[in-house]
């Protein structure tokens, strides 16, 4: 074990041998490094005014995300480089041309959160995206709020921050030698790291982890932290020992075969974004809408099961598609289909010691078509009011199968099974549907709450059957979404 | 040097480069003196109730706490009404009056101590039915500030005249400020109960007299800074008040400097957000579209304390106009008491939910009279002579809404894209679009007369360097660079000569707060006039040197020429310096004109208006209830612009978060009373995708009639106002899913929920 935690803080290396297992990276730069410039808007990964940017190495090279510093907890640094805003500017004082441009835009009004935005657009900047469409612009930002400007000018200064001169050799220059000095890092060693008796441990191979599982049973088990934060800055919860699967390499992959893809637990949205799109168009918009790319950077699919929660956007699309989950003890190993998955609201069938360690989705086959819906009150970087996952497949003009499951609907991710044997083996046609939209009023009993009243939940999970339907109907009318396929944005 | 004017060029923000470097600093990112305590505030999980016992001995005894402090802790005046109604208590005297109140606080070495500890406390209610209703509140009477009338002719008479009688209700929803930056204020004790305090606030005059009456100390002990604000809009004009106040009695208390954080969900809980309206209206029109009567009643939601309420109540019916003649009208509003947060100021304090009833009229006349709500809206505009007279009896006489709404719907193609999207809805089953093109007029002064009025003071240093402070803040609004290029105008100085200085009251006392959009027109003013007043003893010194004239004297940028001599502005403030002139000059400003009557709701409130206009489309997805805007056009009066980069910023910005309060941004209260939605996970502002894909914004070609500051017009709240047409242009393609045959009553915030069901009622009805 290695009890010494090992980062870049701009170019200086940082080693701390004791910590708060859940201290934030916020806290941390605020509090002890004096780094204010990041800022604390939320402290719920929302408002992406903490946004700093994360460097590490991938295939040879150093590849620059941004994260929300408010619920990353500092241990997920090891081995990283982490820039803020105060590494932008060159020590002369030049600006970057992202700063530059921010400036050259009037992209700044009250500029709290500015800092977030800078360091939102740095990390566009850094890997090398050029050309940049109204849609990949959004998406970049959609994870950071402004209240003052209205966008505008800070769009503007996305577009313009390519041919803005600025002060770039001072970071360029030193890429090289913190490539080395990370892969330097790099070990084997599980990071043990903790103050006051309260631990957290990073394993590096799946045996370990699972070691660690089964010997701390109460351990919180953490992927990305985008919900395991908020229980430590919003419900102030002591976490004890906290278990961090993500320098698992083994978790961290995606494996196809002929028919089927295996979601290792470790894979965060944004590294699963393209091979889902590829496969499911739908589940590319999905991901796209779901969280905002500092989430999507850090946040699992994995996680996003194992944590049961009744509107996560995973769930209701791979039920749809026939997923199986796979849970893996010390002791061995079980496998079961995902909606089995969920007992009851906040309880999952994870025994003691247990871990989520991928989710396997069959390939859509001929004749099969998914459909995914994502309803909330804001398009962008919003939790979903329902969530619907529709697969339909036909043989001529029959249904002979339908898997239905929605998020929101119910106190788990649940499929409608009314919904679903109205439909099978019955006419491809709307009166079929409208059966269907009548049996999904049996299928659930949704509530009211702050995103959506009881009401306009059942009638929009009917109305998106329909919806699926006319589709599918007719492939060739123009689009009938307000929201997605504006372009293919998928990073 | 640059010898062109500044006034009118698109500078950058003065922080600019701080902002994008990071290095500006709020209150939260100032060092902290050494000792430095952090504060938690404990609040009530109860809308009303009685509290039986509250034992903090566990809170006192818990590891880190420094001091416990509740209402016994306060040695002056238990109360910080800001209109000195003598209802709002630091701490919960007893009764908890809403979800959030505040009952104690807990100051320790971090504020994650101080939380912790605040959770042993034990405390016990006796719960009190609670006032949650804005109806049951009015049916009540129970105010928190006395009813306001406005009235001319007879609109009762009126209406039964008409051929055609309307009558409707409107439900408006509120809006939580969300500025990035939280309430913060971090208190330093000093000598002789002297208190100097940071606050995130755009009132530090308020502040200063508020810790002083808490404290128990003349307003001279207390000293207020703010450099800047990471956003205000309405939202720290009152309410930073309580935590400049638990500050200050901890740092009191302690001897120790304390600081007061919240973080977003206690800010959001905490504090008080834009007020909810009930408007009940009755209007008479003519086959023609021509109003004839419009009968209004304004009930609010204003929570527990009358805090701004009034005021704010009253210029709802300030604005129940909008740009219409009525030409008989009677306007009521009751701003109703209920077991809430304080509802308080937020960027056109009430002036909106005004012109939104006003556009809901025009909306009903539109669909009974069958004709394009915008020749509706045409129609019904102010005119020349006793068409000029506003329901509260003052005449217009800037009216220029005619000419900002015909070029605005030139630059929209209205006419054309109308008939566009008639086809588009025909064609299309699932989808409808709408159009929508509403105007502005917006009435600038405080109402409160007293509050026109501002100070500022220049030191010119011996080095030449001009050091430059007024009492308006900084908010992210542009003031200080406005403001700054006044002074550079005057003094021929180019502007990075002029150090923009933090707002204290140390400086500048008794100054209002930096809202009504009033800021660049007091303070540049007052700016001005110490400019002026510094060049006068400037080119008096310079004849006087020379035997000549005062008016022989040529001031240009950089320097004077006088008698064939040219002496640079250092030379001249240096020579100056050692012929013992006063260099140091204070800056005075009181708007004229102005006077209003509450009690007979007559008088002249407004020194003028500004206009504007915006064009909207959307697209609504008939099956979810989601929708698009597609195209904004705006034309916007600011008279003849300071600084065209920040009016632009203002109008954009303020656009886009009246868009917020119109579509997405849905306050949540639930049975008990307790805010559901007190973050950005469950409170929606737009986001970068919500910005329309065509917005094309442009200022009118205008000079303020009136003697403004370089005949610029505010502009800081107006264009919040311009969204209506996002909100006018749903409800007309909700109303296109049935014909146009009813009017849609989509009531705002049009959440996609909002439009699915008014798509369902309209559906109902055919």
């Amino acid at each position: 074990m290695r009890q010494r935690l090992r980062f870049l803080l701009g170019h200086e290396p940082v080693e701390l041998e004791a910590i708060d297992p859940t201290l934030t990276v916020l806290e941390w730069l605020r509090r002890v490094a004096y780094r204010r410039g990041t800022k604390e808007g939320c402290a719920e990964g929302d408002c992406g005014a903490c946004s700093v940017v994360i460097a590490e190495p991938e295939d040879g090279r150093l590849r620059y995300r941004a994260i929300n510093a408010c619920i990353r907890f500092m241990a997920t640094l090891d081995g990283c480089q982490l820039l803020t805003v105060e590494d932008l500017k060159a020590p002369d004082g030049t600006l970057h041309p992202v700063q530059a441009a921010m400036v050259d835009s009037h992209g700044s009004q009250c500029g709290f959160c500015t800092p977030g935005f800078v360091m939102t657009l740095f990390a566009l900047h850094q890997n090398g995206d050029t050309a940049l469409s109204r849609g990949r612009i959004d998406d970049a930002l959609a994870g950071n709020l402004c209240r003052c400007t209205g966008y505008g000018p800070i769009i503007e200064a996305a577009r313009r921050m390519r041919e803005t001169p600025g002060a770039v050799a001072h970071l360029a220059h030193r890429e090289a030698e913190v490539l080395a000095r990370l892969d330097s890092w790099r070990d084997g060693e599980t990071l043990a790291i903790g103050e006051g008796g309260r631990m957290i441990y990073a394993p590096t191979e799946l045996d370990a982890l699972l070691d660690l599982a089964a010997d701390h049973p109460q351990a919180t088990i953490l992927a990305g932290a985008t919900d395991v934060g908020l229980w430590v800055t919003k419900q102030q919860r002591r976490l004890d020992p906290v278990i961090w699967l993500g320098r698992v390499a083994g978790l961290a992959r995606i494996e196809e075969t002929e028919d089927a893809i295996h979601i290792g637990a470790g894979v965060t949205y944004a590294a699963a974004h393209e091979r889902l799109a590829g496969l499911w168009p739908d589940v590319g918009e999905l991901v796209r809408r779901l969280g905002a790319e500092q989430i999507r950077h850090a946040g699992t699919i994995g996680g996003n099961i194992a944590n049961g929660s009744p509107i996560g956007d995973s769930p209701p699309w791979l039920i749809a598609a026939g997923a199986t989950l796979h849970l893996a003890h010390r002791d061995g190993r079980r496998s079961l289909p995902l909606e089995e998955f969920f007992l009851a609201y906040g309880r999952q069938d994870r025994r003691p010691g247990e871990i989520v360690e991928a989710v396997s989705v069959p390939k859509p086959e001929a004749g099969t078509e998914l459909r995914c819906y994502k309803i909330s009150k804001r398009f962008d970087q919003d939790i979903s009011a329902v969530c619907a996952g529709i697969q339909l497949r036909r043989d001529g003009d029959r249904i002979v199968e339908a898997r239905i499951a929605y998020g929101g609907m119910a106190a788990t991710p649940r499929r409608a099974l009314r919904a679903e044997a109205a439909l099978i083996g019955q006419p491809f046609a709307e009166a079929t549907f409208r059966r269907a939209m009548a049996a999904l009023a049996a299928d659930f009993q949704p509530i009211d709450d702050m995103r959506a009243s009881a009401a306009y939940r059942l009638k929009v999970a009917q109305n998106l059957l329909l919806k699926a339907y006319l589709e599918a109907e007719d492939a060739t009318s123009p689009s009938l979404r307000l929201a997605g396929r504006r372009e293919p944005v998928h990073v | 040097m640059s010898e062109a004017s500044p006034i009118g060029r698109a500078l950058a923000h003065d922080s600019a480069l701080r902002h994008v470097t990071g290095e500006a600093v709020y209150v939260d990112d100032m060092p902290e003196p050494a000792r430095c305590l952090e504060i938690y505030i404990a609040w009530a999980e109860r809308a009303h109730a009685r509290v039986k016992r509250l034992d903090l001995a566990a809170v006192r005894a818990a590891p880190g706490v420094v001091a416990v402090l509740t209402n016994d802790d306060i040695p002056g005046v238990n109360d910080i009404s800001p209109v000195g109604r003598d209802d709002e208590p630091v701490f919960a005297t007893g009764i908890v009056q809403y979800w959030g109140h505040a009952l104690f606080a807990v100051a320790a070495p971090t504020v994650h101590a101080a939380r912790a500890a605040a959770a042993l406390a034990s405390i016990e209610y006796e719960d009190l039915p609670p006032l949650l209703d804005v109806d049951e509140a009015r049916a009540r009477e129970d105010h928190v500030w006395p009813p306001g009338r406005m009235q001319r002719g007879d609109a009762v008479r009126a209406l039964a005249a008409s051929p055609c009688r309307l009558d409707g209700r409107i439900a408006i929803g509120g809006q939580d400020h969300f500025y990035l930056e939280g309430h913060v204020a971090l208190a330093l004790p000093g000598e002789d109960g002297e208190m100097m305090v940071y606050s995130s606030t755009q009132h530090p005059s308020e502040v200063q007299h508020m810790v002083a009456h808490v404290l128990g100390v003349p307003s001279h002990s207390v000293t207020v800074e703010v450099r800047r604000m990471g956003g205000g809009f309405g939202g720290k004009e009152t309410q930073g008040n309580l935590f400049a106040c638990i500050a200050a009695l901890a740092a009191r208390r302690t001897g120790r400097p304390a600081k007061c954080r919240l973080d977003r969900d206690d800010d959001m809980i905490m504090t008080g957000k834009r007020h909810e309206f009930l408007v009940d209206y009755a209007v008479g029109c003519e086959p023609d579209g021509r109003i004839s009567a419009v009968d209004m009643t304004f009930a609010s939601r204003c929570g527990y304390s009358a805090d701004l309420s009034g005021p704010i109540n009253d210029r709802a019916l300030f604005h129940a106009d909008n740009c219409y003649f009525y030409p008989d009208v009677a306007l009521v509003c009751h701003p109703c008491r209920t077991n809430m947060v304080s509802a308080t100021a937020f960027r056109g304090f009430g002036g909106p939910q005004g012109m939104v009833a006003a556009e809901r009229v025009i909306e009903e006349v539109a669909i009974r009279t069958g004709l394009d709500a915008l020749e509706v809206r045409k129609r019904n505009f102010y005119g020349p002579n006793e068409r000029a007279v506003t329901p509260y009896w003052m005449t217009i006489e800037d009216n220029v809404i005619e000419r900002v709404v015909a070029e605005c719907e030139k630059d929209a193609g209205y006419g054309a894209r109308r008939a566009a999207i008639g086809r588009f809805n025909t064609d299309n089953r699932w989808q409808k679009k709408g159009l929508a093109l509403t105007p502005v007029k917006f009435g600038i002064s405080f109402t409160n007369t007293a509050f026109n009025q501002a100070g500022a003071l220049i030191h010119i240093y011996k080095d030449g360097s001009v050091h430059l402070n007024h009492g308006g803040t900084e908010m992210g609004q542009g003031l200080f660079i406005k403001v700054a290029q006044v002074v550079a105008e005057e003094l021929a100085l180019p502007l990075e000569r002029i150090k923009i200085t933090a707002t204290t009251t140390g400086k500048v006392p008794n100054t209002s707060a930096t809202a009504a959009s009033s800021g660049s027109d007091l303070n540049g003013m007052a700016a001005q006039a110490a400019a002026r007043e510094l060049k006068a003893r400037l080119v008096a010194f310079a004849a006087e040197q020379h035997q000549m004239p005062a008016d022989a004297v040529d001031w240009l940028p950089g320097r004077v020429r006088v008698a064939g001599d040219e002496i640079t502005f250092d030379q001249l403030v240096h020579d100056a310096y050692m012929a013992r002139v006063q260099l140091s000059a204070t800056g005075f400003y009181k708007t004229p004109e102005i006077h209003w009557d509450r009690a007979t709701g007559r008088g002249k409130p407004f020194f003028y208006f500004a206009y504007g206009a915006a064009c909207s489309e959307v697209t609504i997805d008939t099956l979810t209830g989601e929708y698009r805007v597609d195209r904004v056009d705006i034309v916007h009066d600011v008279g003849r612009s300071l600084n065209p980069a920040i009016d632009m910023g203002q109008i954009e910005g303020g656009f886009i978060q009246g868009m917020g309060w119109l579509t997405t941004e849905e306050l949540v209260w639930d049975k008990e009373g307790r805010l559901r939605t007190h973050a950005p996970s469950t409170y929606k502002i737009p986001t970068c995708a919500d910005r329309p894909e065509i917005f094309n914004i442009r200022l009118l070609e205008n000079v303020n009639p009136k003697a403004t500051i370089h005949r610029s017009k505010a502009v800081g709240e107006p264009p919040l106002m311009l969204a209506i047409s996002v909100w006018q242009a749903l409800s007309d393609a909700v109303a296109a899913t049935a014909g146009h045959k009813h009017p849609a009553r989509l009531d705002p915030p049009a959440t996609p929920e909002k439009v699915l069901m008014a798509i369902d009622r309209l559906a109902g009805l055919a």
